[in-house]
């Protein structure tokens, strides 16, 4: 599609999205949001900026195939299910670590956190895998 | 309430059913999406609706504020809502390709596999 | 704490993952692909073994207790199936090593099957009704894009109905799933079988009747089949052969699991009605298969017509409800799948080789194969096991069936199942003679390549499967008595209930202790619904 407009607002709505998309994945441990739909808005930015421009410019901002986010995503989400098999505990229990950060206070990071961000990847890799597939014919 | 969702997830059903006899595939598959919907809707109408609190334990209690809602049928709504959109794109992928391939969106045309 | 059980889903998992991970070089996916299969194999004998020796199995996924987690559970039926699963994976997985194109296997080939195999896993071991749907899904998932993988005219054809019907099925599931939990309050299979005793007839009679069109479009059964002849003979036979194998008895577990865990209450009812579909997708099945002419279309009906035997074992067992009968019946049953998974699938891959040869799966271009007399033989040892001569395993497969249906004085279906069983044999005969038999067609139509040489490693897993049907036919006394020990663990749940939910109250009020324990102790940072698993004792 070959509209100015569109691309403009793409530009700027392209970063913009990414970081909301984080801010929704990071939400998601307490309060609504999480990897699934922080990885919906984040294809939904980078469908837009392939809407404006065109695919290729988008497989230039990814560098690399998204069939590869599949894997990297699912990978990750399985090992933060094997990190308790390793402490000895049930497959996917949750694994905890507590973490003082100067400023902020105490975090709890945990393998739920590392498991949202594997849905988050993996979710971004099917929608960017079928899109382009659509958009490329 | 429960009246007017149920009568709602009803007519969802009914109208999915209507869409997927139809023989054009772009009516199957809204009427996919409309059945999916309408059971997600029986899910949530018949886990109970009430005005209650999160069923989260705030700090330093031993128990939520009664009444609490029960969080399952949105924990299970989510999932089928998760799944069903991984399939509407397969299945949205799935029409255009065979739209191409046979050159005609009538589903009685697409009957070269029956026996 | 038992790795051993969360091991079959999570060894494809992993073996998908790293395929996708590597999928731009087909060769490492295809070795990786392999290893994956034999883990699966090596991993789901282990488990037979210790559910045998240790009795049922059971843990509790992310730690979460029994009725509010999900938990994962195998008995000796499930161990059946899991381990039957990953001997089709290896076998296909062996098939597919020298007959899937190029374009297939870089598109995805190998992570999809894996996918499905932990689908198939997935939905054997869980005992959780939410988490059954999950794993249908997966396993439908995968199925879909093997089965459009290619993009032929008749693929995308016989997708469509595959999908259509498919995803109709789990919406009828979630719509039932979501009446029980209604009705009940929870969806742990092994908790609900303790809930739904105090629930109206009437209600789980129609929650029964909505699982029996559910499982029933999945398991192909008579008026919900016509998906699965539209669609098998599309896909290359490695995925034909996979799908044969694996899915329809996916759907046949589901059913079995559910109508002898849950829905025992009105047998009169729901397995009579069990029994009449029985015998309709007998017939129905055997003669649509007669009326065929194209190999894999004949095969895809008699898996239909097969599934009818399987579902006459369960509704034999409702109707002679705890008699030592309805333990025969449903050992019959189970000893019948596995003997059909065997054979289904080796007769698939059979065919696979029938068309590298000639080029065609029309039996009229085929011919001539019987002077290659070891691929003859590998072919008649499951078609006559298939159609139940002795002393292969189907004849002791139909054997105690018919058995079953006497002992019940259900003459009927009995006669029924005797009479598909000699149509089976015609259909079997007719593949013989035009296929082997008859002298290879001299003017072969110009449009088809014919090769006359096929891969010797095709031979491989067809020679392990055609193997293995002897051996169950020649050893059908130990297997018969699993099969009996799988049977007699549906028949009393007391062993599941036990491995699941423990001593239930004894267990409620450790999880209660541990809420307050974990909300009380100063560890606890933050605002939490349920305790920390790392904090339990």
């Amino acid at each position: 599609m070959n509209s100015l407009i569109l691309r403009t607002a793409a530009q700027y709505l392209l970063p913009i999205m990414l970081l909301f998309s984080v801010f929704l994945l990071l939400r998601g441990h307490q309060e609504p949001g999480g990897g699934f739909v922080g990885g919906l808005v984040a294809s939904a930015a980078l469908i837009l900026y392939a809407i404006g421009y065109d695919t290729a410019a988008l497989r230039q901002v990814l560098r690399c195939d998204p069939r590869m986010l599949i894997g990297v995503g699912l990978s990750v989400a399985l090992v933060s299910g094997l990190v308790a098999l390793l402490n000895g505990q049930p497959f996917l229990t949750g694994q905890w670590v507590s973490w003082s950060v100067p400023g902020i206070g105490e975090i709890d990071v945990g393998t739920p956190l590392l498991f949202d961000v594997g849905v988050y990847i993996v979710v971004l890799g099917v929608n960017l895998t079928i899109t382009l597939s659509l958009l490329e014919q | 309430m429960e009246t007017v969702l149920a009568v709602v997830a009803g007519g969802l059903f009914a109208a999915a059913f209507y869409l997927m006899l139809r023989r054009s595939l772009v009516k199957l598959v809204i009427g996919l999406v409309l059945l999916s919907h309408a059971a997600n809707l029986a899910i949530f109408t018949i886990g109970g609706l009430t005005r209650a609190n999160a069923p989260i334990v705030a700090l330093g209690k031993m128990q939520p504020d009664l009444p609490t809602a029960d969080p399952l049928p949105q924990a299970l709504i989510l999932t089928a809502i998760v799944i069903s959109f991984g399939v509407t794109a397969f299945a949205v992928v799935l029409l255009q390709r065979a739209y191409q391939a046979v050159g005609s969106d009538d589903l009685d045309k697409m009957n070269t596999t029956d026996t | 704490m038992n790795t051993l059980l969360v091991l079959p889903i999570l060894i494809p998992l992993a073996t998908a993952t790293v395929a996708t991970l590597s999928w731009r070089k087909p060769a490492l996916d295809r070795w990786l692909g392999l290893l994956g299969a034999a883990a699966l194999l090596g991993v789901s004998i282990a488990l037979l073994w210790r559910v045998r020796a240790e009795g049922i199995q059971a843990v509790q996924v992310g730690a979460w207790p029994a009725p509010y987690g999900i938990t994962l559970v195998a008995d000796l039926f499930a161990a059946i199936m899991v381990l039957l699963a990953g001997l089709m994976g290896l076998s296909v997985a062996v098939y597919s090593l020298v007959s899937i194109d190029r374009g297939r296997e870089v598109f995805g080939y190998y992570p999809l099957l894996h996918v499905l195999l932990a689908g198939v896993c997935g939905a054997f071991l869980t005992g959780d009704l939410f988490n059954l749907y999950v794993w249908f899904e997966v396993m439908l998932i995968a199925s879909f894009v093997l089965l459009t993988l290619g993009g032929e005219r008749a693929q995308l054809e016989g997708a469509i109905k595959y999908v259509t019907l498919n995803l109709l099925s789990s919406a009828v599931f979630l719509t039932a799933v979501a009446i029980l939990y209604g009705v009940t309050g929870t969806l742990n299979m092994a908790d609900l079988h303790n809930k739904l005793a105090t629930v109206p007839a009437g209600v789980t009679t129609t929650v029964a009747m909505l699982f029996l069109i559910t499982f029933g479009i999945k398991a192909a059964v008579f008026p919900l089949f016509f998906w699965l002849p539209a669609s098998y003979h599309t896909p290359p036979v490695a995925v034909s052969a996979i799908f044969a194998g694996l899915l329809t008895k996916v759907g046949v577990y589901a059913l079995i699991r559910v109508f002898t865990l849950l829905f025992l209450q009105n047998p009169a009812y729901t397995h009579t009605l069990l029994l009449w579909i029985a015998g309709l997708t007998m017939i129905t099945g055997v003669l649509g298969a007669i009326a065929q002419h194209e190999f894999r279309r004949v095969l895809s009906f008699h898996i239909v017509s097969q599934i009818g035997y399987m579902i006459m074992g369960l509704a034999l067992f409702g109707l002679s409800a705890s008699t030592p009968l309805a333990a025969f019946s449903l050992a019959a049953s189970i000893f019948y799948i596995a003997h059909h998974i065997v054979v289904k699938t080796n007769l698939f891959l059979v065919s696979g080789i029938a068309h590298q040869l000639r080029g065609s799966y029309e039996l009229k271009d085929l011919g001539g194969l019987a002077s290659r007399p070891a691929l003859a033989i590998l072919f008649l040892v499951p078609a006559l096991s298939l159609a139940g001569l002795p002393p292969l395993s189907g004849f002791f497969a139909k054997l105690s069936l018919i058995q079953a249906a006497f002992g019940g004085r259900y003459f009927a279906i009995a006669a029924v199942a005797l009479t598909v069983s000699l149509l089976t044999l015609y259909s079997m005969t007719k593949i013989w003679i035009e296929a082997f038999w008859k002298p290879a067609p001299s003017a072969n139509n110009g449009q088809n390549a014919v090769r006359d040489k096929y891969h010797p490693v095709l031979l491989v897993p067809v020679s392990a499967l055609a193997l293995i049907t002897l051996l169950i036919g020649l050893s059908a006394g130990p297997v018969f008595d699993l099969s009996v020990e799988a049977a007699q663990q549906l028949q009393d749940p007391r062993g599941y209930l036990t491995a699941v939910l423990g001593e239930t109250a004894e267990n409620q009020k450790r999880f209660e202790h541990d809420a307050r324990a974990s909300l009380s102790s100063p560890s606890a940072a933050s605002v939490e619904v349920w305790p920390r698993a790392g904090d339990r004792p």
